[in-house]
């Protein structure tokens, strides 16, 4: 009976639909190609998603505020810049300057966001679109759209190091990134945060119902401030990681990623209209995007086709969801109708 | 008398902010770029121009606005009309030569045309489709089927350029009647057939209920599911018409084309006092936020400032006039508090 009631709980939940098509995908792929399924291709794919894991924890924050942020990456991409070029032009700059001032620019220019949403009392979408535009639009025109390289060698050295040593039967060495564990430690915090902090159950509560926590005394903008200044941070986060990854800085490389990222985010079960959604599942709409991209490339598809499957796989995976959420619903009428 | 029509008059700019403020900032920049660039902004020529780049975005944004009025939004907007182009461009490529003329071309033309607006209204059912029968949300379902037809053009084109179609064909985009830009005659039309349809239909009048309540509109007796269809299919027409104006002006097709307007026709939409959340929006106030942000990248772009410079001033346009409605808005709460003490 216990067993049975907690498969029932489990069933309704929406995020384990996404992990069957995620197991699901998986099966297929490591029937095709034995390497999908080794630990060294999950340890490269948590090493290559962790820019976009990142910025999806900080999008899971922002729509479970009730908000929404389209601009963070123009602010990733003006954090990234500016510390580029410092990196390529002051050689008197270490590691802990290249990750504060990321840091600080992704923070202010998401308090700019946060101030304009409060001060102006307009949707997020339309002030983050406006922002997104203003920011990278300043930025390419300061920097005239000129690409980033020859990093320090520490900076290039740095995303090689890895936690956990093995070898693969060809003897190349691989490992757990530190980049991975940087997602992480991310994650863990903003699970604490969101789950053992006031400012968490506020965040909730305010995308529940913004009005009703208006009136029950919460501070609106402290909280709306947090969210967006949060974002931003990651944005600073995940923004130095894309650099280290690429080794490369150009002004237009993470812009045109924003929908992606919000699409896993909500894939995972996160709702638009606020108050609902779980890290669990943001995870898992990240995995599922990295199993698709990486599972197409493991079966050689052509890169001509990969875009089809990848849309293919949305509508199906999006479809499954919202067919399994309609029939929950008809269950709890049906009910209803028989009391 | 007079008393009534005052305040006839001030409930209208109650109604319709949007519509107030507007030709205000309308006419501001026009004056604007007008004074910084009086001997270029001015000239007959630069007018011809705009009147030719406008319309291909106005008609994106009036597939955007579509599907906003309804609570919903389309992703998919510039991936359909860059595949049914690309169906199109086919097969003007398969039947004819650039160097071409006489009825068997013309014939051929219409059929190009035909087939890629038919394409258009497939994509557009498909995402009607996911969107009223299946239920999943408008911005996921678009999102799907905007990598999926994007997908389908590289996979048909292989990433290529289809180019030089016969010069009847040409004409859409770059001919004019009388002067004026067969696009912009096009682009008007469209236009104002859709402020009809919303304003005089039952069809118009449902989209808004939609995005006002969707629930609600459901119990009223209304065909939500079918109102969908149509706005997705009417959303995705839109593209298809846009697809042609392009395909021809750039006298090629290509899957990557367009792809920046994306956010810019919901710019142009909620600049022009559409509301994004559904059930407010008029296709007058995206038609000035058209003109608007065209006045500004092409008074810019006389002035030899880069086009980045130009979207960050969109973006910032966008913010002042939120600033303004917000200004407006708490001015009136004053005056009616006002009225209540007094």
């Amino acid at each position: 009976m216990e067993t049975k009631g907690f498969i029932n709980r489990l069933l309704k939940r929406n995020e384990i639909y996404l992990l069957f098509v995620i197991i699901g995908l998986s099966i297929m792929l490591s029937i095709v190609n034995p390497n999908f399924l080794t630990l060294e291709n999950l340890f490269d794919i948590l090493r290559s998603y962790s820019f976009m894991g990142i910025l999806a924890v900080g999008v899971l924050v922002v729509l479970l505020s009730g908000g929404i942020d389209i601009s963070f990456t123009a602010n990733a991409t003006v954090a990234q810049y500016v510390m580029a070029y410092l990196l390529v032009n002051h050689l008197k700059m270490n590691i802990f300057l290249a990750i504060l001032i990321p840091c600080v620019i992704g923070v202010a220019l998401g308090g700019i966001n946060a101030s304009l949403i409060y001060f102006l009392n307009a949707p997020p979408i339309i002030i983050t679109i406006s922002t997104l535009n203003v920011y990278f639009g300043v930025l390419q025109f300061v920097s005239g759209g000129k690409w980033l390289y020859n990093f320090p060698v520490w900076f290039r050295n740095f995303p090689k190091v890895s936690v956990i040593h093995l070898v693969n039967p060809e003897g190349i060495p691989y490992g757990l990134s530190i980049l991975t564990i940087i997602w992480i430690v991310i994650v863990v915090c903003t699970f604490f945060i969101l789950r053992y902090t006031t400012l968490g159950r506020k965040i909730y509560a305010m995308g529940g119902n913004t009005e009703a926590a208006k009136r029950s005394g919460l501070n609106v903008f402290q909280i709306q401030m947090f969210v967006y200044c949060f974002m931003g941070l990651l944005a600073g986060v995940a923004s130095i990681i894309q650099a280290l990854l690429a080794q490369t800085v150009a002004p237009n490389a993470i812009m045109g990623r924003e929908l992606e990222v919000i699409a896993a985010v909500v894939l995972g079960g996160a709702s638009l209209a606020g108050g609902s959604g779980s890290l669990v599942g943001t995870l898992l709409g990240v995995s599922l995007i990295a199993t698709i991209t990486n599972g197409l490339t493991l079966m050689r598809v052509s890169s001509y086709w990969q875009n089809v499957f990848i849309g293919l796989i949305i509508i199906i995976s999006v479809s499954i969801t919202a067919l399994q959420r309609k029939a929950v619903a008809r269950r709890v009428t049906a009910v209803d109708v028989e009391e | 008398m007079w008393k009534s029509e005052k305040y006839k008059i001030k409930n209208w700019f109650r109604n319709n902010r949007e519509l107030a403020t507007l030709p205000f900032v309308l006419v501001v920049v026009f004056a604007l770029m007008s004074g910084l660039a009086p001997s270029r902004f001015l000239k007959g020529s630069n007018f011809q121009s705009m009147a030719i780049q406008l319309p291909e975005v106005g008609l994106f944004a009036l597939a955007m606005m579509i599907t906003l009025l309804t609570g919903g939004i389309n992703l998919s907007v510039i991936t359909t009309a860059n595949l049914s182009g690309i169906i199109g461009a086919l097969i003007l490529k398969t039947y004819c030569t650039p160097t071409d003329t006489g009825t068997i071309t013309v014939l051929i033309m219409v059929l190009a045309i035909v087939a890629s607006l038919a394409v258009s209204l497939v994509l557009g059912l498909i995402n009607g489709f996911l969107i009223a029968h299946v239920g999943v949300s408008a911005i996921l379902a678009t999102l799907g089927t905007m990598t999926l037809y994007d997908g389908l053009g590289i996979a048909i084109t292989k990433g290529y350029v289809i180019s030089d179609f016969p010069k009847c064909f040409l004409y859409i985009g770059t001919g004019t009647v009388l002067g004026v830009p067969v696009a912009l005659l096009v682009f008007i039309v469209s236009a104002y057939l859709m402020s009809l349809i919303l304003a005089r239909k039952p069809f118009g009048l449902s989209t808004y209920m939609i995005g006002s309540n969707e629930r609600a509109t459901e119990f009223s007796g209304v065909n939500v599911k079918g109102v969908l269809m149509k706005t997705y299919l009417l959303s995705g027409f839109l593209s298809g018409i846009a697809s042609i104006i392009m395909t021809s002006r750039f006298n090629s097709a290509n899957a990557g084309y367009g792809s920046s307007y994306l956010l810019v026709t919901v710019l142009i939409a909620v600049l022009g006092g559409v509301d994004p959340f559904g059930g407010f929006g008029k296709v007058s106030g995206l038609v000035m936020a058209l003109v608007i942000l065209q006045f500004i990248s092409s008074g810019l772009n006389l002035l030899g400032v880069t086009a980045f410079v130009t979207i960050s001033l969109w973006g910032t346009i966008l913010i002042m006039v939120m600033g303004l409605n917000n200004y407006l808005e708490k001015r009136r709460f004053r005056t009616i508090k006002k009225g209540f003490s007094g």
